[in-house]
This record gives structure tokens, C-alpha cells and sequence, in this order.
């Protein structure tokens, strides 16, 4: 027998997305502002929690096809590459620089290579967390 | 003018966190009271909630900004884990596998 959780898919559906925003809100404010790629990939994945919770694992596992374990592995991949991009222009191992640049709508902003070490942090714990809540309830 | 202002903001304050202070404790009263397990449930939202006005008192008394981001947290946080414990509740299992048909 399946109960009518109405209410409940309802919610689901509209507050996935703010938390989505704001995790992703806080994976961007993390060069000078409390967040960063770890808070942000832990709040993201509360949010897919949250949808598996509302739907089972079925309808969910048709939304998202990439699997969370290549998750890892691309997150791993683009933190080492943005180590190892920095030998191109003969610099140590995990040299950042930034500088300003002039955007098409944000105007005047203050973009970093840091981002791009932050996006694997990012992908790494998404991955990781979800492998690890997955692989628990996938218990048969 | 300024002074008794400020003195208006502590006094607020001090006695705002008392009073959320005691409702936390007759809170966690409820949680090992509490015949039930929904009774438990509950009261550990409530908790949550009470923790997001603590947070928040303390945000204006140390006169930062960086508490806003703890306060949406704990909402989300308190949320998600409500409903887990809700579905642990009434369903048995927390995230279905849903062999049949939804």
C-alpha cells in the first residue's frame, strides 16, 4: 500500500531549488565571505537527499545518470589538473593567480584560479557523500 | 542617547537569550520525557528552531554579519532531518526503493 505524500512532494519541489541556490550561493562566496566548495557540496547533496527522501531511489536514479563514484573521480581530476596547470607557465606546483576582468553582464569582476580547485572540492564531496548515503540504503 | 540605546539593545538581548534559553531546557525535558517518539521528534525541531534564534541573538550581540549563513543552515538541516526521522516513523525505511510503480 502507498501512501499519498502530497504534501510532502510539494514542498519538496519547490524548496529543492532554494536550497540549491544557496548552496550554490555559498560555493561562491567562499573567497571572502563564510562558504566555500566543501559547505557547498554538503548543502547540494542535502538536496538530493532530500529529493531521494520525497521519491525513492528509482525515479531519481532516471534524473541524475551520471553515477556519484565518476563524480569523484572528475572532482580528483580537476583539482590535480588545476595543480598541474601551473607547471605550464613555469610556476611551482598549485600556483593560483587572479586578476580582474571585464565580464559581458557582471561588469568589472575579480576572478581567481582558486575557483577552479574549489569546483573539484566541490564535485569531491557531492560524490563522496551521496556514494556514501546511497551504499547504506542499497543495503539487499 | 546613544548609551541608552545601546544599554536597550544588551537588556533585549540578555533577556532574550535567557528566555529562549529556558524554552530549550523544557525542550530537552520533553525530548527524555517524552512517551513517544514522535514527542521526541518534535521536540528536537523545536530545538532546531530555538537554535536558529540563539544563533541569530548572538549574531546582534557580537555585531557581525557572518552568522546569516549558520541561521539558513540550520533551517535546512533541522528540515531534512525531520522529515528523515518523520519517514523513519511511519514507513520503517528512510529512502525507498520503490520495486513498484510510483
Amino acid at each position: 500500500m502507498r501512501t499519498n505524500d502530497l504534501i510532502l512532494k510539494t514542498t519538496t519541489n519547490i524548496i529543492v531549488f532554494i536550497i540549491l541556490a544557496f548552496s550554490f550561493k555559498l560555493f561562491l562566496a567562499g573567497h571572502n565571505m563564510p562558504g566555500g566548495g566543501f559547505i557547498g557540496g554538503l548543502m547540494t547533496s542535502g538536496a538530493i537527499i532530500l529529493m531521494y527522501l520525497t521519491y525513492g531511489i528509482g525515479p531519481i536514479n532516471k534524473v541524475f545518470r551520471v553515477p556519484f563514484t565518476i563524480l569523484v573521480a572528475i572532482g580528483l581530476s580537476i583539482a590535480v589538473a588545476t595543480g598541474i596547470g601551473s607547471f605550464i607557465f613555469g610556476q611551482p606546483f598549485l600556483s593560483h593567480t587572479d586578476g580582474y576582468f571585464y565580464l559581458p553582464i557582471l561588469g568589472k569582476s575579480h576572478l581567481a584560479t582558486a575557483v577552479l580547485f574549489d569546483v573539484g572540492v566541490y564535485l569531491t564531496v557531492i560524490g563522496v557523500t551521496m556514494t556514501i548515503i546511497l551504499s547504506i540504503a542499497e543495503d539487499r | 542617547m546613544d548609551q541608552i540605546m545601546n544599554s536597550i539593545l544588551h537588556w533585549s538581548i540578555v533577556i532574550s537569550l535567557v528566555i529562549v534559553s529556558i524554552s530549550i531546557l523544557l525542550l530537552l525535558y520533553r525530548t527524555i520525557k517524552g512517551p513517544t517518539n514522535p514527542d521526541r521528534a518534535i521536540a528536537l525541531d523545536s530545538i532546531g528552531i530555538s537554535l536558529i534564534a540563539l544563533a541569530a541573538l548572538v549574531a546582534i550581540k557580537l555585531n557581525t554579519t557572518f552568522f546569516n549563513e549558520v541561521i539558513l543552515l540550520i533551517g535546512i538541516l533541522a528540515f531534512i532531518g525531520t522529515i528523515a526521522v518523520a519517514k523513519f516513523i511511519e514507513k520503517g525505511v528512510i529512502i525507498e526503493h520503490d520495486r513498484d510503480k510510483s
